[in-house]
């Protein structure tokens, strides 16, 4: 059996589906929430340079490029807030989220 | 040398300006810190008029640039200026705010004028990279600005929900990018557009459905609406003033470009998605903001129904469609930062209330203010001669212009929905006039009382000269369809 590129897009999907459900199943911690976010850009990744190969299309790596490096400013951006928000709020359970409630 | 900088950096000329303009007044700011407040926050409203002027400079023809990525039309010449115009006003209501609450940062304006660089990308992107990039630009420099008071735990808070929730929408916008271009070899929205001729792959139309998620959630349009009432409560009220003002404008400027620029043969398939968004925004707004006791709560739901009408637009997929969305865009604008510049003057004992029992009695210990606010609200329900009628006219004239049933009747709940918005904007004006007085608030700072008068005259006078907005509109919707 060779591995194609539905195998590759499976894994994507899988990694994709992970991510989300990381967000809305966990009720422990944001840090968790974070590594989901990761999770879930990486699925992209994984996608975008498979299309590239199947398609031999350089477009597509170099998306996956900037993605890389947009997903290091945001995961800075995010620990920096998440820093924030624990000197207020003593805690970064999911559940201490709650001052305002809508 | 000079040739080459002319024909291709000029139609990028406002971005630049303002990147290299942010970039010396970090540095001003890092070097002088806290000091350098005053200076800042006027160099910054010297960038975003220098970049005015150079989009008023740009040549209103069709030029693409960097490859085809960037592209300057008269749209965009349109929406930037809007853009620029709320960035402005979004600053200018700072003014007074953040010195009083304790916070006054010299990274404030910096970042504004960062996320607005970013806006501007997203107006301009002609393809999906340069869609994400400056989409991504827009909204890290958003979810700083949204926990910029950093002692407050709720504006903390307000930072944290909007990271997680937007962070999980770019991840679903770029899902559906990477499926978009799997499936038709190419990410720039011309080369998409020409790959998509007869059926659509199952593919292509997962990758639309993630796409669309995405560009609803930085619409803040029903499903996708959940962070809305917290972040604007939460984030300290200039912000949400922003928040609520130029990045709508920019985000629905994104949506049109992607789905009329990109995917024009299959109309059908995305329409569905934006009349079930935009039937879910209508009613939420409405059905939603009635039992709300905060203002930035209410503005907030006002905002989600609000941009369910101008999806209404989108949803036509014609030019006159986009014509009424242009249009709403500028009314929503003046009408929301108008209504934000009266809440940062609700000030009294030191501290700022933001109930809506706070207004009661407004009336009579301030007549001026509670009349504009009185404008606003009526114009936010859609009363005739006022500003909010004519919007909201032009995006149903579009809908019932098509003669597809179910644009009609997109048109017929958006009547009945602003009917049902109409009760609580008008309890705001029925509070105001009609109820015991409460002790007077501070004056209102300079900053908001410009942005206040400039939105009132908008607000109010617009059905007198119609012309400039709504010609200038239309030449912006013709270069779309060429």
């Amino acid at each position: 059996m060779t591995i194609g590129l539905g195998h590759f897009l499976t894994v994507a999907a899988i990694l994709f589906t992970l991510g989300v459900l990381g967000i809305f199943i966990n009720r422990k911690n944001v840090i968790v929430i974070l590594m989901s976010v990761e999770l879930i850009l990486l699925a992209v990744n994984i996608n975008l340079v498979a299309f590239s190969t199947h398609l031999n299309d350089i477009v597509g790596q170099i998306f996956a490029l900037f993605i890389l490096t947009v997903a290091a400013a945001e995961a800075a951006i995010g620990l920096a807030i998440l820093v924030v928000f624990y000197r207020n709020r003593g805690s970064i359970a999911v559940e201490d989220i709650n001052m305002m409630r809508g | 040398m000079n040739t080459f900088m002319a024909s291709s950096f000029g139609p990028a000329l406002p971005e630049i300006i303002l990147a290299i303009g942010v970039l010396v007044l970090v540095l001003v700011g890092a070097f002088m810190g806290n000091r350098s407040n005053w200076i800042i926050g006027t160099a910054s409203f010297a960038l975003l008029a220098a970049a005015l002027l150079a989009v008023g400079l740009t040549p209103p023809t069709r030029t693409t640039i960097f490859a085809g990525s960037f592209i300057s039309d008269d749209f965009a010449r349109y929406m930037k200026a809007l853009v620029l115009l709320g960035s402005a006003a979004a600053i200018a209501l700072s003014s007074d705010f953040m010195e009083r609450e304790g916070f006054a940062r010299f990274e404030y304006p910096i970042l504004i004028l960062l996320s607005t660089i970013g806006m501007m990308m997203m107006i301009s992107a002609n393809d999906l990279i340069a869609l994400y990039l400056g989409l991504e630009l827009q909204s890290l420099a958003a979810y700083v600005i949204a926990a910029i008071h950093r002692d407050n735990v709720r504006s903390s808070e307000a930072g944290l929900k909007y990271f997680v929730l937007g962070a999980l929408s770019s991840g679903m916008l770029l899902y559906g990018a990477s499926l978009v271009y799997g499936f038709t070899g190419t990410v720039s929205f011309p080369g998409i557009a020409s790959s998509l001729q007869g059926e659509a792959s199952i593919g292509l139309i997962l990758g639309l459905v993630f796409l669309s998620a995405g560009v609803a959630f930085k619409l803040a349009a029903a499903p996708f609406h959940m962070w809305t009432p917290d972040v604007y409560e939460g984030a300290p009220t200039p912000v949400t003033a922003f928040f609520a003002s130029a990045p709508k404008a920019a985000a629905m400027a994104m949506a049109v470009r992607l789905f009329i620029g990109g995917f024009p043969s299959i109309t059908e398939s995305w329409q569905q998605i934006i009349v079930f968004v935009s039937i879910l925004s209508m009613v939420i707004g409405a059905f939603a903001a009635i039992g709300q006791t905060n203002v930035k709560r209410l503005m907030a739901y006002s905002s989600i129904g609000n941009v369910g009408y101008a999806l209404i637009g989108l949803a036509t997929g014609t030019q006159a469609g986009v014509q009424g969305i242009i249009i709403y865009m500028a009314i929503y604008l003046a009408m929301t930062l108008g209504t934000f510049a009266l809440i940062i003057g609700m000030r009294r004992g030191n501290q700022y209330v933001e109930t809506i029992a706070d207004l009661s009695g407004a009336a009579q210990t301030h007549p001026w203010r509670a009349f504009c606010l009185a404008m606003m609200m009526f114009s936010l329900a859609g009363i005739p001669p006022l500003a909010g009628f004519f919007s909201k006219f032009y995006i149903f004239a579009a809908a019932i212009q098509t003669g597809q049933m179910m644009l009609v009747v997109l048109a017929v709940i958006g009547v009945l929905t602003s009917v049902v918005g109409a009760f609580y904007y008008i309890r705001v004006v029925k509070i105001m006039y009609f109820d015991e007085p409460k002790p007077g608030f501070e004056k209102l700072p300079d900053g908001a009382q410009a942005v206040l008068i400039a939105c009132s005259v908008v607000v109010v006078f617009f059905w007198l000269i119609p012309s400039p907005l709504v010609d200038s509109a239309a030449h912006a919707a013709r270069s779309l369809f060429h």
